[in-house]
């Protein structure tokens, strides 16, 4: 008899960086290829693809990455959900296995994001006549940025980042401690964009973004693509042994987006739908933040990493600064939270993103993690937030070793 | 105050419609009649409560800072370093703006008191002048 439970089976992300030598479907085909090849199945044995990208999203990816892995007629599903695009891509693709659609899916993440930088690119320069008139649902005659506040990405993170630590008394220095944190974790993995250890000092004195945080806390835009394969419980049960033996369950699968809130529309909440994503998806698995082994999260900034820690129920509430103090989140700690380094220096090609993070926590689980292996991690999650909003919490867990191999 | 609104020959035209430049300036919302939620800007229906009546509604002039943040690196042709601030206005209503005259994090306490304040932010070739607003700290505005 079989489950509705949803399995990967394959798995692979590219190295994170900048590639001029590859384009956006370059990097979706080494991904997906890759993956295949892990999941011991080739394009021919895939019911239906979902293929996540932000900034190419009118450009039919899906069927752009057929063209060059295996135009099989099945079903494409093109998704961009903000920085939750890939988990939301993973997310279709379980859908259509929980509808019945397919057993089989691939799932594909992808972004190529070069030079842009931190804050977009340069406005053009006006030759016309300057004449004020009121613009759009504010009804604004000039640009609002700088000064009306800021509502570009650093600041928005940092503010709520203080938001909190008003409210907890959280200091800047447990906020440079997080990105002291995934930096050094990021020394051990080999696809991370950068691979540079800072002390806490350096971190705290570097160019300062927008308070609290200073350059080392902010992730860069880079290049770069995942991918997993997912099957049906049933479909798991006809494969090879030694595919299902390396098969990690998806536990649960989640995805919110922003509740209204009073404050919601100048300041982003980032909080209550990650905090709802992740209570959702404890109850899906039935299991507490006390059964986790290691968690992927979005520290987009080091600000947003702390506060997640207790949005993800990680920490007493309240006490995300003396949860990094602790050193909880370390490798070594209670907790590990991105032990790959993190957005802040894994990457963040946003596209790509919320699969990585799947691909991350299954390395583990599978106890495929080399170096940076966390010795018998069982149960994993991975977070993504992106603005607009949306979030989305998936739960891996490592398929039990002895007792339930038949057939 | 600088700037003070209302007597002077220049044109004048708020920086986004939410500004109203009477005497004092003071910022408005539109409010849903069905549950009170504040918008400042047009919306097709409440993003609360599902309603499409709304009524204008004057908001306060003085409020708490919720969060902020000091941008050093801005975006292009924006002078930094600036103090952006979330205020939680009083009797409703939560406004983000520049917090004026602050630069430094040590001026900044948890739920500190501020007031609303507006200058010139700009002038266009006809020579019309565009009126913003921030905020300062009431015991620098006092």
């Amino acid at each position: 008899m079989s489950s509705g439970d949803v399995w990967i089976i394959g798995t692979s992300m590219t190295p994170f960086g900048r590639f001029e030598d590859k384009d956006l479907i370059d990097l979706a085909s080494d991904a997906a290829l890759d993956a295949l090849t892990d999941a011991d199945s080739t394009i021919s044995d895939m019911g239906v693809v979902a293929v996540g990208n932000v900034y190419e999203a009118n450009s039919h990816n899906g069927q752009r990455l057929q063209k060059q892995i295996g135009q099989t007629g099945v079903p494409v599903y093109n998704v961009v959900n903000a920085c939750a695009t890939g988990a939301t891509a993973v997310r279709v693709a379980l859908l259509s296995l929980a509808a019945g659609e397919a057993d089989t899916a691939l799932a594909v993440g992808a972004e190529t994001m070069g030079k842009m930088g931190m804050l977009g690119e340069a406005a053009k320069s006006r030759d016309t006549k300057k004449q004020y008139s009121r613009k759009g649902r504010y009804g604004s005659v000039l640009k609002t940025e700088g000064i009306l506040g800021t509502g570009l990405m650093p600041g928005v993170f940092a503010q709520a980042g203080t938001e909190y630590a008003l409210r907890h008394g959280v200091t800047d220095v447990q906020f440079a401690r997080v990105a002291q944190k995934n930096h050094a974790h990021s020394v051990l993995n080999p696809l991370a964009q950068y691979r540079k250890e800072f002390s806490l000092q350096e971190i705290l004195e570097a160019e300062a973004i927008a308070y609290p945080n200073t350059l080392p806390m902010c992730c860069p835009t880079g290049d770069g693509a995942a991918a997993v394969v997912l099957v049906s419980d049933a479909r798991l049960k006809t494969l090879d042994p030694d595919v299902r033996k390396r098969a990690v369950k998806i536990s649960a699968s989640v995805l919110t987006s922003d509740p209204w809130v009073e404050s919601g529309q100048v300041q982003p909440d980032v909080n209550t739908l990650t905090r709802n994503a992740a209570d959702a998806a404890y109850e899906q698995a039935g299991i507490g933040p006390q059964d986790i082994g290691l968690v992927e999260l979005h520290d987009c900034f080091a600000t947003a990493e702390l506060i997640h820690y207790d949005n993800l129920r990680l920490c007493e509430p309240g006490g995300a600064g003396e949860f990094i103090d602790s050193g909880a989140p370390w490798r070594e700690g209670k907790i590990p939270v991105n032990v790959s380094g993190g957005l802040l220096s894994k990457g963040h090609p946003i596209g790509a993103t919320g699969i990585a993070n799947l691909y991350e926590v299954t390395a583990h689980l599978r106890g495929e993690a080399g170096e940076r292996q966390i010795e018998g991690a069982k149960v994993g999650l991975t977070h993504v937030i992106g603005l607009a909003s949306a979030c989305a919490v998936h739960i891996l867990e490592a398929r039990p070793t002895s007792g339930s191999e038949v057939g | 105050m600088p700037n003070s609104i209302g007597h002077r020959m220049p044109q004048q035209i708020p920086i986004v419609d939410y500004l109203v430049l009477s005497e004092p300036p003071h910022l408005e919302a539109h409010a849903c009649t069905g549950c009170d939620a504040l918008y400042f800007d047009r919306r097709n229906a409440c993003a609360h409560c599902g309603g499409t009546e709304f009524t204008r509604k004057p908001l306060s002039n003085e409020g708490r800072v919720r969060a902020y943040t000091i941008v050093h690196r801005a975006a292009p042709s924006v002078p930094a370093p600036y103090t952006s601030v979330v205020v939680d206005l009083d009797d409703g209503g939560v406004v983000k703006a520049n917090l004026l005259d602050v630069t430094g994090p040590e001026h900044i306490e948890p739920g500190m008191p501020v007031r609303l304040g507006t200058y010139v932010a700009g002038v266009d070739d006809d020579g019309v002048e565009a009126v913003a607003f921030g905020y300062r700290r009431q015991e620098d505005a006092a």
